[in-house]
Formats: structure tokens, C-alpha cells, sequence
């Protein structure tokens, strides 16, 4: 099952907004996924990396958060949200916090990296989730949720999507891939790493790997459907970008919607209508192994 | 006229106080707002009424409909119309797919697109598409009419029983043991009356459609595969 919504703003006036219209759509999957809720939002810039980190609680990120500062000599500017905070950090000093947090924090984990982009996830009621990081107060110029029905693995926050696998990256899927096993030792070999051993972390990798060598989101997605196996919707989201792709057989369901204002995404209709204008939208179903890409600038 | 507003009451008692109609009733159009997206709007609906919905509507709207008549004035999600055994389901926008699956009689008209799976398992309920429908379409069809104004997807009446399909435009593909065939004048009256059904009589001519149907290789195991299982 597993529900997704997705809303890429084309102008500046629903950025105010876009947590609140967010938590909402993802409030109303509830029904397609009632064990864990994430979301990726793109919002203000940093000067260099935005970190969102997660830990067991505000508790042991603090120490470990204040243990990276003394090891680097460096004050960074947190922002605390529940189980997560994120840190802005220079680009340079990514390596050696990564490296530091993974030997002497081992219970927190980087969720994401980005100049815009922040991810949180847990486990539980969507509604909740959201409310515990206040979604709806956050704002930016789009985001990506998930809502998550485990059937094939344990109900975790490893298991939550969005996935992130590069900077200002990341990707939530419905479905499930055959061939990612093969796929996360092809890419490893690129060099690339794999936090867990979920399928959509690999389909993420797959196109982090592809834009590094230097295709666009489209084309990267374009090529997604002849070198992954398996059904899938996708929804991508980039630090300018927003994508969606439905594999040929179109196994899982998708809705979107668009004004002069925005694209929205949505695993069902229900999802979108409390967006603002949506009884004027274009309303279509996106067509099997399309890719419908855009691209703010 | 009764209106019902979905956003002001259950879509459960709208449904029920729709199955409570009796074939006499004086309730014979209805209204309803706010559909929302909701799923299994005025399902199971077994009274010569006509019901207007208002708006976008979710899965399996118009389900099992018998003798009903509904309008939708938007888009309908996956499985409109599905098993409905008579009366007429027309939708004004585009349809998810699966729509009119298993349906066993009634008409259903879209008037945009339809997704991948139209009128899959078929029985005997006709569908008229003004657009286009997507892949896998008719699949395993057993009786009724598919007739297309636009183009098919992959794989139209893969393993095709005895529909016929009826397509003025392209087709990406045909699905096994579908085959095109002769179009002779008694097909010709059959897609005049199914599109004057749908209202476009004058406006479409039949001619321009080609027919699809079965090749009928599938009916009956062939002990020449006994080795393929």
C-alpha cells in the first residue's frame, strides 16, 4: 500500500504555506499507511550544509552535537524539532562531522544532507509525526511525504522514506524493486553507500549515481525504468527540481494536479483537495514510464 | 430533487438512504456535493434514479449499479462503474483504471481518457471513450462492447473471450489472442446504436472504426503446450 504526496511550488506565494498544505495531504494517507510518516521539505538556503540529524532523543544529539563542535572547533546554527535537529555546517567540514558522529555518536544518524533540504521520519500515526516536528509550520518551496504500510520489513524509522542518498536529494517510492540487490553492488562499486538494505535507498543511489555522471533528474529517471526492476512509482525531489515516474505497468496508483501555482503529486485525489484552487486545476493521472519533470529557476 | 452535501454528512448514510429507495420512489434525482475523492460513492444503487455528483470521485464510484442512472461532473478514480449490471454511468472528465471491470451490463461513457485495465473482465456491459484508453484494456473481455474514440494502449484484449472492440484510432499493440477483424455492416449498425447510446449519433462515423475481437486459439488447452507447464 503506502501512500505519497508531493507539492513543487512555481512561484513565491504559497511558499508561507507549504508545511501546512503538506501535513495535510499527508494527514488525509493515513489510510494508506498508518505505520510511519517522513517528509523531505526545501526551504531556506544555507551558507554551506544543512545536516538534519536524528538521534534517540534531543538529549543524546545535544552531546553529540556539542561533541562535534569542541572536535572541530566550530559553533554551528541548530534548529531542534523532536528527535531530529539540524545543523548548518560548512561544505568543507561534512567529511569530518559525518566521520566523528559515526565513531563517537554511533545512535545518531545523518539523515540528510542538503543546502535546502531537510528530512525528517518516524514512526507512527502521519497526523502525529507531523505534528511532532511541526510540519505545518515550516516553509519553503516544495516538499515530498510518505506515508508508510510495512508488509515486507519491521515497522522502523530506517525503513521510513524519504530516502537520501546525495546532497539536496531524495526520493520516496510506492512499491517495491526485484533487482536491488544487484543494483546496490553495481552502484557500490561506483562508490557509492547504502545506510540499510531497503530497495528504495538503492533506486535513490541509482539516481544520485546517474546525475553525478552528469544526466539530468529526467534523464536519470528515464533510464531508471530499463535498469530497475520491479513496480514503482517514484517522486523525486532535487534542491530546483521535482519529477514523477510510474513504471510501464502503472501497479500503483497517482494523481496529480497543477496550477499557474503549483504541481502536486498524490497517491489518490483525496490527498489534494484542500489545496488551494484545486476545483480549477488540471487534474490527470500520470502516464505509465512517463517521466513528468520540473525545474525552478 | 435531494442534494447531499459529503462534506456536511456521512458518505455512509448517503449511501444507505440511496439502497433504501424503493423502485416507486418519488426521490428520483439526487445531488450530491463534496464528493471530495472519496471511495465507493453511490455503490449498490438498484433504483431507476438519476444521481448527479458534483466534482472528483475516488474508487469504485457507481458500483454494481443497477438501473441508475449517474453523472459525474469530474474525473472518477480507479474502478468506476465496476460490476455494474445495468443502467447508464457517465463521466463528464477522465477515469483511473479498471473502469467498468467485470460489469455485466448498463453503458458507460467517458467523455476524456481512461487509464490502463478499461473494461477489463468485461461481461456484457457496453463503454463508449470519447479519448483515449491506456494499456491492458478489455483484458480477458467475455461479452459487451468496447468502442474508442482515440487510441488504445499495449496489449488491447490480451486473452480476449468474446467482446468487441471497437477503436477509430491507433493501437499500440494487441494482447494475445487478439486479432483485428472484418468490419461488416452488422458491426456497423452495432457501433451506430452503441454511439447513439452515448449520444454522439450524427457526430461520429462508424465507418472509420476498425474492430478487434478474439482469435479464439485460447478457448481450449492445446495438448501441444502439455510440455510448457
Amino acid at each position: 500500500m503506502c501512500g505519497i504526496v508531493g507539492l513543487y511550488l512555481k512561484n513565491s506565494k504559497l511558499e508561507p504555506q507549504l508545511g501546512s498544505l503538506l501535513s495535510k495531504m499527508l494527514a488525509t494517507m493515513t489510510d494508506r499507511g498508518p505505520d510511519s510518516a517522513g517528509f523531505a521539505v526545501y526551504g531556506s538556503d544555507s551558507h554551506g550544509v544543512k545536516l538534519t540529524l536524528r538521534g534517540p532523543g534531543q538529549a543524546a544529539l545535544r552531546k553529540a552535537i556539542s561533541g562535534v563542535e569542541e572536535a572541530l572547533a566550530l559553533t554551528f546554527e541548530k534548529t531542534e524539532r523532536d528527535t531530529h535537529t539540524v545543523i548548518s555546517v560548512p561544505a568543507e567540514g561534512e567529511e569530518r562531522i559525518r566521520a566523528w558522529l559515526k565513531d563517537e555518536a554511533p545512535s545518531v544518524d545523518v539523515v540528510s544532507a542538503g543546502r535546502r533540504m531537510e528530512i525528517y521520519k518516524e514512526v507512527g500515526l502521519p497526523a502525529a509525526v507531523a505534528e511532532r516536528f511541526d510540519l505545518a509550520g515550516m516553509t519553503g518551496t516544495h516538499g515530498i511525504g510518505h506515508t508508510r504500510m510495512a508488509t515486507e520489513s519491521a515497522v522502523t524509522t530506517n525503513g521510513a522514506h524519504p530516502f537520501s542518498t546525495g546532497i539536496d536529494e531524495c526520493l520516496v517510492h510506492n512499491g517495491s524493486l526485484s533487482n536491488h540487490n544487484d543494483m546496490r553492488r553495481r552502484l557500490e562499486r561506483e562508490g557509492l553507500t547504502f545506510a540499510t538494505k531497503n530497495d528504495t535507498e538503492v533506486a535513490a543511489g541509482y539516481l544520485s549515481w546517474r546525475m553525478r555522471e552528469g544526466a539530468s533528474l529526467q534523464q536519470a529517471l528515464e533510464s531508471s525504468l530499463s535498469d530497475l526492476d520491479g513496480f514503482f512509482t517514484f517522486v523525486v525531489g532535487t534542491e530546483t527540481g521535482f519529477a514523477v515516474v510510474r513504471d510501464p505497468i502503472a501497479c500503483k496508483p497517482a494523481v496529480m494536479a497543477e496550477t499557474d501555482d503549483y504541481v502536486a503529486f498524490g497517491s489518490e485525489y483525496r490527498a489534494l483537495v484542500g489545496l488551494p484552487g484545486i476545483a480549477s486545476a488540471r487534474v490527470f493521472e500520470p502516464e505509465p514510464a512517463k517521466v513528468y519533470a520540473w525545474e525552478r529557476h | 430533487m435531494s442534494s447531499y452535501d459529503l462534506n456536511q454528512a456521512p458518505l455512509r448514510d448517503l449511501n444507505r438512504a440511496l439502497h433504501a429507495l424503493r423502485a416507486d420512489t418519488n426521490e428520483t434525482h439526487w445531488t450530491i456535493t463534496g464528493p471530495d475523492g472519496r471511495h465507493a460513492i453511490a455503490v449498490g444503487l438498484d433504483a431507476p434514479i438519476s444521481v448527479e455528483i458534483e466534482g472528483n470521485v475516488g474508487y469504485y464510484c457507481a458500483g454494481m449499479n443497477k438501473l441508475a442512472s449517474v453523472v459525474i461532473n469530474g474525473n472518477a478514480g480507479v474502478g468506476v462503474a465496476e460490476n455494474m449490471m445495468s443502467g447508464f454511468v457517465h463521466v463528464r472528465g477522465d477515469v483511473s483504471q479498471s473502469a467498468g471491470a467485470t460489469a455485466h451490463g448498463g453503458l458507460l461513457v467517458v467523455d476524456g481518457n481512461a487509464g490502463a485495465r478499461c473494461g477489463i473482465s468485461m461481461k456484457g456491459i457496453d463503454i463508449v471513450v470519447k479519448g483515449s484508453i491506456g494499456h491492458m484494456s478489455a483484458f480477458m473481455a467475455q461479452a459487451g462492447t468496447l468502442t474508442v474514440l482515440g487510441d488504445a494502449g499495449e496489449a488491447l484484449g490480451d486473452s480476449l473471450y468474446e467482446a468487441r472492440l471497437y477503436v477509430r484510432g491507433s493501437v499500440k499493440s494487441l494482447g494475445a489472442d487478439c486479432i483485428e477483424k472484418e468490419m461488416r455492416d452488422e458491426h456497423r449498425e452495432q457501433l451506430y446504436a452503441k454511439l447513439q447510446a452515448a449520444g454522439l449519433a450524427g457526430e461520429v462515423n462508424p465507418s472509420e472504426f476498425r474492430r478487434y475481437g478474439s482469435a479464439r486459439r485460447l478457448y481450449h488447452f492445446n495438448v501441444d503446450n502439455a510440455g510448457a507447464y
